[in-house]
């Protein structure tokens, strides 16, 4: 499918979609401090009716203090996660895989940023 | 208030800069706009339509009392009469104030307390361009440092200006009643006096009426996207800069000075 055609279907679909108290739609924000390149980390969410409500009042919660260099906003209806259940089956095999951590790995002098 | 005499203390520094510097009273206007619409606006703190909204304001509320701090704590020093911030913002009566009636009116609704922070923000934005071209250093420093905060606030305003306007059929009705409402108020930051004509020959400060023609189309752009109209109306209200104001400011500056002159010299 198109990517330009999707994203719009999905504001679309966001901006359709209320929680059901004449609530405007809910919006995920994240948020990344410090050096561009970093991660965009979740913080929350906010209610805005659209896309750059949603930026203007994510910037007013959440960027109130601090170094943020750039924020991200995601309807909140097109957020896939993992369901409760899903926990054993998805999570718990990764447990016993001592190799898979990065334990016996010397880090080299002079690297930063991990 | 002639900002003339000078304390023993500060002749040498006024006798060593002065050519560059604004005069206490210009720095007046640029604060009290700033701490009058700040107080407006910050009346909306715990009443906005949504939990966002209310911090939106605030913060934007905050902004424009901090930005009057400042504004004041120059205006103290220059005017050299030992006073403080402080002492400009809780103890002078409406009459020594210098804002323009635009930002002194009661809050109204959501839709008028919108409008007028556009009216304002597309102002402030030019007039604090033109201002980082002061001369005048310090005031220079304090316009660029304003112009940050003031570009959000147009974005902030304006996309709600569109929003309610391009809206219902009633928050259009709102607006477009507070956009004919406020429009006599329009045109006094734009009003032209003996100061202002110093400053732009002193390369201190811009001609208010240049800034006008910029305001106009900026205005009329987005008004035009909100479906709103221009109103056709000549009448207007001025004074403020030499502080004949309305009604309202009085009130408004006795519920925000009460508790200093109530407990005058109490810090907190």
């Amino acid at each position: 499918m198109d990517a330009s055609a999707s994203s719009a279907a999905a504001l679309e679909q966001a901006s359709e979609h209320t929680t059901g108290h004449g609530q405007w739609p809910l919006w995920e924000v994240f948020v990344q401090e410090g050096k561009t390149g970093s991660p965009h980390e979740h913080v929350g969410s906010v209610h805005a009716t659209d896309a750059e409500h949603a930026l203007q009042n994510a910037r007013d919660v959440y960027a109130r203090r601090g170094q943020v260099t750039s924020m991200w906003v995601v309807p909140s209806n097109m957020i896939v996660a993992s369901s409760p259940e899903d926990r054993g089956p998805f999570f718990d095999p990764a447990e016993d895989k001592i190799y898979r951590h990065p334990h016996f790995y010397k880090v080299p002098i002079g690297i930063k940023g991990l | 208030m002639t900002g003339a005499q000078t304390p023993a203390g500060h002749a040498e520094r006024d006798g060593a800069t002065s050519a560059a510097e604004v005069p206490a009273e210009y720095l007046l206007r640029l604060a009290d706009d700033r701490l009058v619409l700040g107080n407006r606006l910050s009346e909306w703190c715990g009443h906005a339509p949504i939990l966002e909204e209310d911090i939106a304001v605030a913060n934007i509320a905050l902004d424009l009392v901090g930005q009057a701090t400042a504004f004041l704590e120059l205006a103290a020093v220059r005017e050299g009469r030992g006073r403080t911030a402080d002492d400009l913002a809780f103890f002078r009566d409406a009459r020594e104030y210098r804002n323009i009636q635009l930002v002194e009116l009661p809050r109204g609704d959501f839709a008028f307390t919108i409008m007028r922070q556009f009216l304002f923000d597309i102002y402030d934005v030019i007039l604090l361009e033109a201002l980082q071209q002061s001369a005048d250093v310090e005031l220079a420093a304090l316009a660029a440092k304003s112009l940050k905060e003031a570009r959000y606030h147009v974005r902030h305003s304006g996309e709600w200006v569109l929003k309610l306007g391009d809206g219902t059929e009633e928050s259009r009705r709102r607006t477009q009643a507070a956009l004919d409402e406020l429009w006599r108020f329009t045109s006094e930051p734009f009003l032209t006096d003996e100061l202002d004509r110093e400053l732009v020959a002193a390369g201190l400060a811009p001609d208010p009426a240049s800034l006008r023609s910029r305001w106009e189309s900026e205005l009329s752009r987005i008004l035009e996207a909100a479906t709103l109209t221009m109103p056709d109306d000549s009448s207007v209200a001025r004074g403020g800069r030499q502080g004949l104001h309305t009604e309202h400011l009085g009130l408004m500056l006795a519920e925000m000075q009460s508790v200093a002159r109530a407990h005058p010299g109490a810090s907190w």
